[in-house]
C-alpha cells in the first residue's frame, strides 16, 4: 500500500463523510489502516462516481426542504404581524374555484396564506420564557378606530386660572402637624385632626358678641355655608367648562334686601305654584314684574309681508356671514408672499445650476459646490 | 353619560374608580363586544352567535341573549343605550325574518354612537359541533387572513375587513407563544360572497426552522352575503382614527437615517481654542517676550460635524 494512495482515499472518504450521511457509518468510520488494498480501490471508485450525484442530491434535498414551506404568489401578501394578520390581494381564479371542491379549494388557499404568515412571524425575534418559546410582536400597523375620543385635558378652574395669572404655585403640605395641646403629631385634616374646633367643649364668648347667641351653632352654620359656597363654586366651574350658562343661586340671604331683590322675591314666590302663577291675584296698585324672562310669541300666519320678507333676508344674511369673507389685504399679502417665494426659488435654481456646471468641470465632484454648511444628516 | 361625566360626582371611592375606568383613556383597553339576539331568531342564528362567542377571543363579552326587539338599521338608540350601560364598543346582532332570513349585523361604536354597521346574511352554516375534530383552546389569539381583491378595492368590503379585524383580533399582546399559534380565521371574498372558515393549524416539521403548516377545519364556517350597510362618513371615520398627541412619537432632534438605515448624528461643537494647540515646536515660531503675535481669532461659526454612530 502506497502512502500516496492512502492520501487520496482520505480525501474521498472525507468527501463521503460530508455528502452521504446515511452511508457514512459504513465507509467513513472504517479505520483507514485496516482497509485492505482491494477494498480500498473499490471504495475509491465508488466514491469518485458518486460525488457529483451526491452533491446534486443534497442540493435537491435542500430545495425540497424549502419547497415545503415556500409558497409562490404573484403579489406579495401584506402582513401586520402585530395583529397576526395577512391580506392576500391576489386575484382568485373563479374557474379554479368552480372546478375543485369548494372546501378543498378554500383550505388550500388558506394553507398557502397561513404558511406565508407563519414564515413572516418566524422571522421575528424569539425569546424563551418559562420553557416556552415566545415571539415578540411589533406594534400593530393596521389603523383601527378608537373606542372613545382621546381624553381632553381638564379645563382649569377659576382659582387655577387666577393662580396661573399670579404665579401662585401649589405647595405640598405635610400630612401630619404638631398639636400643642395634645402634644403629639396629628393629622392636618379629617378624623382626629389637630386643632379640631368641632371637638371643643367650651368656647369663650367674644366681648362684642351677643351673650345669648349660641357659639356652637354659629360655628356649625359657618361651616355649612362654607361647604355650600364651595359646592356652588364647583358647579360654576363645571358650567364654565361646559360653556353652559352659569347657574344662578336665586336669592341669597343678605342683611339688607334691596328693592329689586324684594320685587324679584315676590315674583318668584308668585310663580312658584302648581299652575306657575297663572291664577295668582294682583294687589291693587302692583306693577307687572320686570325681567321675568321671555315668552315665545308667534306672528300671525298671514299678516305683514314686508316684515316677513325682511326677516327672511336677515336670516339669509346671517347664513351668509358664516362663510369666510374675502379679506383684501390678507389676500394681497398672500399673493405677494407667494410671488416672492417663487422668485426666490427660481433664483436658487439658477444658482444651483451654475454650481452643478462648475462641479462637473472640476471633475464630477458634486459635493464641492462651495456650500460648506449643508445639512450633513440628509444624504 | 359622557356629557354628564364631569357633573356626576361619585359619592364613594369605588364609584369614582368605576367612573374613571369608563372615562376615555390614552391607551385604550381591549374592545369588548355585546352579542345580542333580536326579536326573532332561528336555530341557525342562535347557534351561530354561540359559536362566534366560542371562537372569538374577545375576553369581555356581554351576552344579551334575551329578546331585544330592536332594528339597528332603523333605530340605533337602544343599541347605543346598551353600549353605554355595558361599556362595549362592538356588537353582534342576530335576527331572522322572512325578508332577511338568518341575519347577523356586525357593528362598532365610537363614543357610544354607531360608527359602522354591516349586515350579513348567513347562506350556509356549519356549526362548531358539527365538525368532529379536536378544537383550539378558548381564548387563543387567532391569525387572521383575508383573501380576495374585493377586500382591497371595494369600499364596503374594506370597512368590513376593518370591522372583522377589530372584532376577532383579540387582545393586543407584545409576545405570543409560537406553539400557541393554532387558530386561523380565513376570510375569502369571492363572487360576491364572503367565506369565513376557521382552521386549526398543525405545525409539521419541514427540516428548516420554520414549520410547515397543515390546516384542519374545526368550524364554525359561514358563507355570508353582504346586505345593508351603514358606514360612517369619512369625517367621522377619520375622527375616530385620530390618535392623541401624547401617543405620537416625538421627533428626536439631530438624528437622521439614510436609505441604508445608517444613523447619523449632528453634533454642535464648541469653538476650539487654537492658540493652545500643541504643535511641533520650532525656534522660529517661539513666542517672544513683549512681541505681540496676532493670533487668528476670526469668529468661526460653530462647526457642524458629521459623526457616524
Amino acid at each position: 500500500m502506497k502512502w500516496n494512495n492512502v492520501a487520496i482515499v482520505w480525501l474521498q472518504v472525507e468527501l463521503l463523510h460530508v455528502y452521504c450521511d446515511p452511508e457514512a457509518d459504513e465507509c467513513v468510520f472504517l479505520p483507514l489502516w485496516h482497509v485492505g488494498s482491494r477494498r480500498l480501490t473499490a471504495l475509491t471508485n465508488m466514491a469518485a462516481c458518486s460525488v457529483e450525484e451526491l452533491l446534486a442530491k443534497a442540493e435537491q434535498e435542500e430545495a425540497e426542504k424549502l419547497k415545503s414551506i415556500s409558497v409562490h404568489k404573484e403579489l406579495d401578501l401584506e402582513f401586520d404581524v402585530g395583529n397576526l394578520l395577512a391580506c392576500d390581494k391576489n386575484r382568485i381564479e373563479v374557474r379554479d374555484f368552480r372546478e375543485q371542491k369548494k372546501e378543498d379549494f378554500l383550505r388550500s388557499l388558506a394553507r398557502d396564506n397561513t404558511q406565508l404568515l407563519i414564515n413572516e412571524i418566524w422571522k421575528q425575534p424569539t425569546e424563551r420564557v418559562e420553557e416556552a418559546i415566545v415571539v415578540k410582536l411589533p406594534e400593530s400597523a393596521t389603523p383601527l378606530p378608537r373606542e372613545k375620543p382621546p381624553p381632553k385635558p381638564k379645563p382649569p378652574t377659576k382659582w387655577e386660572e387666577f393662580a396661573k395669572l399670579k404665579g401662585i404655585q401649589k405647595k405640598k403640605k405635610t400630612n401630619l402637624v404638631w398639636d400643642e395641646t395634645a402634644k403629639e403629631w396629628k393629622r392636618r385634616w379629617g378624623y382626629k385632626r389637630a386643632k379640631d374646633d368641632t371637638k371643643e367643649w367650651l368656647i369663650e364668648v367674644p366681648e362684642t358678641a351677643d351673650p345669648n347667641e349660641d357659639q356652637f351653632a354659629k360655628r356649625v352654620k359657618a361651616k355649612k355655608e362654607r361647604v355650600a359656597k364651595n359646592e356652588f363654586n364647583r358647579l360654576k366651574n363645571i358650567a364654565r367648562a361646559q360653556k353652559i350658562k352659569v347657574p344662578g343661586v336665586g336669592l341669597t340671604p343678605v342683611a339688607q334686601q334691596s328693592k329689586d331683590d324684594l320685587s324679584k322675591a315676590v315674583s318668584v314666590a308668585k310663580t312658584s305654584t302648581a299652575s306657575a302663577g297663572r291664577f295668582q291675584d294682583r294687589l291693587p296698585k302692583e306693577k307687572p314684574p320686570k325681567n321675568t324672562g321671555k315668552r315665545r310669541k308667534f306672528e300671525p300666519l298671514i299678516g305683514n309681508f314686508g316684515t316677513e320678507k325682511q326677516k327672511q333676508l336677515e336670516l339669509l344674511k346671517l347664513m351668509d356671514s358664516k362663510k369666510p369673507r374675502l379679506d383684501i389685504t390678507k389676500a394681497v399679502n398672500k399673493q405677494m408672499r407667494e410671488e416672492d417665494r417663487e422668485e426666490a426659488a427660481a433664483k436658487y435654481k439658477k444658482g444651483a445650476g451654475k454650481k452643478g456646471r462648475k462641479g462637473s468641470k472640476a471633475g464630477g465632484n458634486k459635493a464641492g459646490g462651495g456650500k460648506k454648511r449643508g445639512k450633513p444628516g440628509k444624504h | 353619560m359622557t356629557q354628564l361625566d364631569g357633573i356626576v360626582k361619585p359619592k364613594t371611592k369605588r364609584s369614582k374608580r368605576f367612573l374613571d375606568n369608563r372615562a376615555p383613556k390614552l391607551i385604550e383597553d381591549v374592545k369588548t363586544a355585546m352579542i345580542m339576539k333580536g326579536g326573532n331568531t332561528s336555530q341557525t342564528i342562535t347557534q351561530a352567535l354561540k359559536d362566534i362567542v366560542t371562537v372569538c377571543s374577545v375576553f369581555n363579552l356581554y351576552l344579551l341573549f334575551r329578546k331585544n326587539i330592536t332594528r339597528p338599521f332603523e333605530d340605533s338608540t337602544s343599541l347605543e343605550f346598551f353600549s353605554k350601560k355595558t361599556d362595549c364598543s362592538l356588537f353582534l346582532f342576530g335576527s331572522h325574518n322572512k325578508k332577511r332570513p338568518n341575519n347577523v349585523i356586525f357593528g362598532r361604536m365610537f363614543d357610544f354612537h354607531v360608527l359602522d354597521m354591516i349586515e350579513l346574511g348567513i347562506e350556509k352554516f356549519v356549526s362548531l359541533s358539527d365538525i368532529k375534530a379536536s378544537k383550539c383552546p378558548e381564548g387563543t389569539k387567532p391569525m387572521l387572513v383575508f383573501a380576495g381583491e374585493a377586500f382591497d378595492t371595494d369600499n364596503e368590503h374594506k370597512r368590513l375587513k376593518s370591522l372583522l379585524i377589530d372584532f376577532f383580533r383579540g387582545p393586543t399582546v407584545s409576545a405570543v407563544r409560537l406553539a400557541g399559534l393554532e387558530h386561523v380565521l380565513h376570510f375569502t371574498a369571492l363572487e360576491g360572497k364572503i367565506y369565513m372558515r376557521s382552521y386549526r393549524s398543525l405545525l409539521k416539521k419541514s427540516g428548516c426552522r420554520t414549520p410547515r403548516i397543515e390546516l384542519e377545519e374545526i368550524g364554525p364556517s359561514f358563507d355570508l352575503v353582504l346586505r345593508r350597510t351603514h358606514l360612517a362618513s369619512d369625517d367621522l371615520y377619520k375622527l375616530a382614527h385620530r390618535q392623541p398627541k401624547a401617543l405620537k412619537a416625538k421627533k428626536k432632534k439631530n438624528i437622521s437615517h439614510n436609505v441604508f438605515g445608517t444613523k447619523f448624528g449632528r453634533v454642535h461643537m464648541q469653538k476650539q481654542d487654537l492658540s493652545k494647540l500643541q504643535t511641533r515646536k520650532m525656534k522660529g515660531l517661539r513666542k517672544r517676550k513683549g512681541g505681540v503675535v496676532a493670533e487668528d481669532q476670526d469668529g468661526q461659526a460653530p462647526k457642524v460635524a458629521k459623526v457616524e454612530s
